[in-house]
């Protein structure tokens, strides 16, 4: 895939305040590409350059190769979606999805086919002469969307389109989203503040805080592998481990937390025997077992007692008290047996099972 | 329990349309009984019956005057949309500061009394006044321009006089515009001229008709700023009928014409409440 937009040290300072840190990001074309964060960690003010709304303090913004920073929104000829839709009130939906065809002068008998197969591909042939006040919340979704891809844009913004939405709707979208995404084949960039929309609809995933990029990749490999504390944490559940490496070698490092001694995947970090690290460590690879039947053989073990149990239907989630007071997270299949809070537990998972992590501290 | 409540609901209830009954009281005996009196006069004085609105269509004083009204009224509303909306479409793009400041002008000029602001005008028009000294001393002008005492200068002391009844329900009408809409327009390819002639002005159109409306009501009745800044020479319906009150004595006339203002306000007024129920549906 050749590359399609280059934001090369791409920032945004208002004041002393700092949206956007100097930013580099390669996105690829014909690629989903998510940028996921919590509120003013840069995600929008990202898209909103990439848009024109917003112009950087620094850096440039390369389409295919030709720097296209100072070119108003207009002349950019990307689609946007926009969080609230945007829907223009006094048009039609049929008006409302000619309104960038009109703008780029195709009207009338020219644009109609373009109008009807954008109409076509979002389901709303029958919706045609309503106006958006009369439309549902998912209509009037539909609606952003055909507006936005009519004219066959080769990028396609998308701010939390799905924020307004109710769950069930949100789940049948992201389904939506990327069979359009490979139907049409434009670049989807698309911001939002949920990890389950990025982690379902995403090729890639950018991951943002403080206005700084944390981490980039695909869905998979930003779960099994997060780089730092807080992806590891924002992105699904995680306990961390956190304590002093005792050793290290052949892509393992050992860890002495308080209590118990486990094994991590290095994660690509250079450690070093004796400082302080942090391990990440997903509450599903954690096996519990009686005490009595436990084996010894588990290299990384650590007893404790069922406190809160949590039923969630396909899963149950159990917190493990440790004897230092401290406290691990655990999901484990519903139905497979019961347990009962204070009784005795051990907990074990695989030496590769935590994911050593670069601190928050250490990264900021 | 459920019968001493349906009591006090009562009781609540009778002090409710009591309470009601007062300003009801006063409006009838103070506004509305007049207003049937001038109604009962235009059909009764001189005499009885069709005689003072057969007037309107053979006297060509009264008809003049109509339409002097009708066309002052027009242009002033114009003038007062164009420029009131100029200001409200500055007030929303400015920031809190300046706006804070823009909208203590536009409120303060409601202070000032319509007679003074008319003789104010008065000085500043007349041929020996600032501005034809201005323009003469320049040289941009040999003898002085008439400015004032005729329908020029009426338009403009009323077109300033009607300026923040057109601005201040224009800025409410316009701030209610979602303001993610121009942008929109602009991302999906409008130039700033067209995101604003197809998005922006048909969506202030409600605010521009009421504004309108109201605009054109206040001026079809004004009295003081016609009667000094016209000179005489320029007479609207309303220093019509104080002349014809006051000088001439042709009361039943004069309650016709009121009559027939009255009857035009209420249409507009009715015309209006057409268009607010449109805004509302559409800024929802």
């Amino acid at each position: 895939m050749k590359d399609s937009l280059v934001l090369d040290k791409v920032e945004k300072r208002y004041g002393d305040f700092i949206a956007l840190e100097p930013t580099d990001l390669t996105i690829k074309a014909g690629e989903f590409i998510t940028l996921l964060g919590p509120s003013g960690s840069g995600k929008t003010t990202i898209l909103m350059s990439i848009a024109g709304f917003v112009s950087p303090s620094g850096g440039r913004l390369l389409l295919d190769g030709r720097d296209v920073t100072a070119l108003s929104p207009e002349r950019r000829n990307f689609g946007v979606v926009f969080q609230g839709y945007a829907l223009f009130p006094h048009l039609s939906v049929y008006d409302n999805v000619a309104f960038p065809l009109r703008a780029r002068g195709i009207t009338g008998d020219a644009a109609r086919p373009k109008i009807l197969a954008a109409l076509a591909m979002a389901k709303l042939q029958a919706f045609a002469h309503r106006y958006p006040r009369q439309l549902s919340g998912g209509q009037q979704q539909r609606v952003a969307l055909a507006r936005s891809l009519v004219f066959a844009p080769e990028l396609l913004l998308l701010d939390e389109p799905l924020s307004a939405l109710d769950k069930a709707l949100r789940k049948e979208f992201q389904t939506e989203f990327r069979s359009i995404h490979r139907e049409v084949g434009s670049t989807f960039i698309y911001v939002t503040h949920d990890q389950e929309e990025a982690l379902t609809m995403s090729d890639r995933i950018v991951i943002l805080d403080h206005g700084r990029i944390l981490q980039i990749a695909p869905p998979a490999e930003l779960y099994e592998k997060p780089a730092t504390e807080f992806v590891a944490g924002f992105l699904g559940k995680s306990n961390f481990l956190r304590g002093k490496i005792s050793a290290t070698g052949g892509g393992q490092v050992e860890i002495e937390v308080p209590g118990f001694v486990t094994s991590a995947d290095a994660n690509g970090i250079a450690a070093q025997a004796g400082q302080a690290a942090v391990a990440a460590l997903r509450p599903e690879k954690i096996r519990l077992t009686p005490p009595a039947v436990a084996t010894t053989a588990a290299p990384c073990r650590v007893g404790g007692h069922v406190g809160d149990i949590t039923y969630l239907g396909s899963s149950i989630e159990v917190e493990i008290r440790l004897a230092g007071g401290e406290t691990l997270l655990a999901t484990v299949p519903a139905g497979q047996r019961g347990f009962t809070a204070g009784e005795a537990i051990v907990a074990s998972w695989a030496p590769d099972a935590a994911i050593l992590v670069r601190g928050d501290e250490a990264s900021s | 329990m459920s019968t001493a409540a349906a009591t006090s609901t009562g009781g609540s209830e009778r002090l409710y349309w009591l309470m009601l009954l007062a300003p009801c009281v006063f409006l009838a005996v103070f506004y509305l009984v007049p207003v049937l009196n001038v109604l009962v006069l235009s059909f009764t004085v001189p005499k009885p019956g069709l005689a003072n609105y057969a007037e309107l269509a053979s006297n060509g004083a009264v008809q003049r005057v109509l339409w002097t009204t009708l066309r002052i009224g027009a242009i002033t509303t114009v003038l007062a949309l164009g420029i009131g909306y100029v200001v409200a479409y500055a007030l929303l793009q400015c920031g809190p500061r300046e706006r804070q400041i823009l909208l203590g002008i536009v409120v303060a000029s409601f202070w000032i009394s319509a007679l003074i602001r008319a003789f104010a005008w008065v000085a500043l028009l007349q041929s020996k006044g600032l501005v034809n000294s201005i323009l003469i001393s320049t040289g941009m002008i040999d003898t002085p321009l008439s400015l004032v005492r005729n329908e020029l200068g009426v338009i403009i002391g009323m077109t300033h006089y009607m300026l923040p009844y057109a601005i201040l329900p224009l800025y409410t009408s316009l701030r209610g515009i979602d303001d993610r809409l121009v942008p929109a327009a602009r991302a999906l390819g409008a130039t700033p001229g067209q995101a604003f002639r197809w998005v922006f002005l048909p969506l202030s159109l409600p605010g521009l008709i009421g504004a309108g409306v109201i605009v054109m009501i206040f001026s079809l009745g004004f009295y003081i700023t016609p009667a000094i800044l016209g000179g005489g020479r320029t007479i609207m319906v309303a220093e019509f009928i104080s002349v014809q009150i006051s000088e001439t004595l042709r009361w039943g006339l004069a309650a016709m014409l009121a009559t027939v203002l009255l009857a035009a306000v209420l249409l507009l007024v009715m015309w209006l409440s057409r268009f607010m129920d449109v805004e509302q549906a559409l800024r929802k």
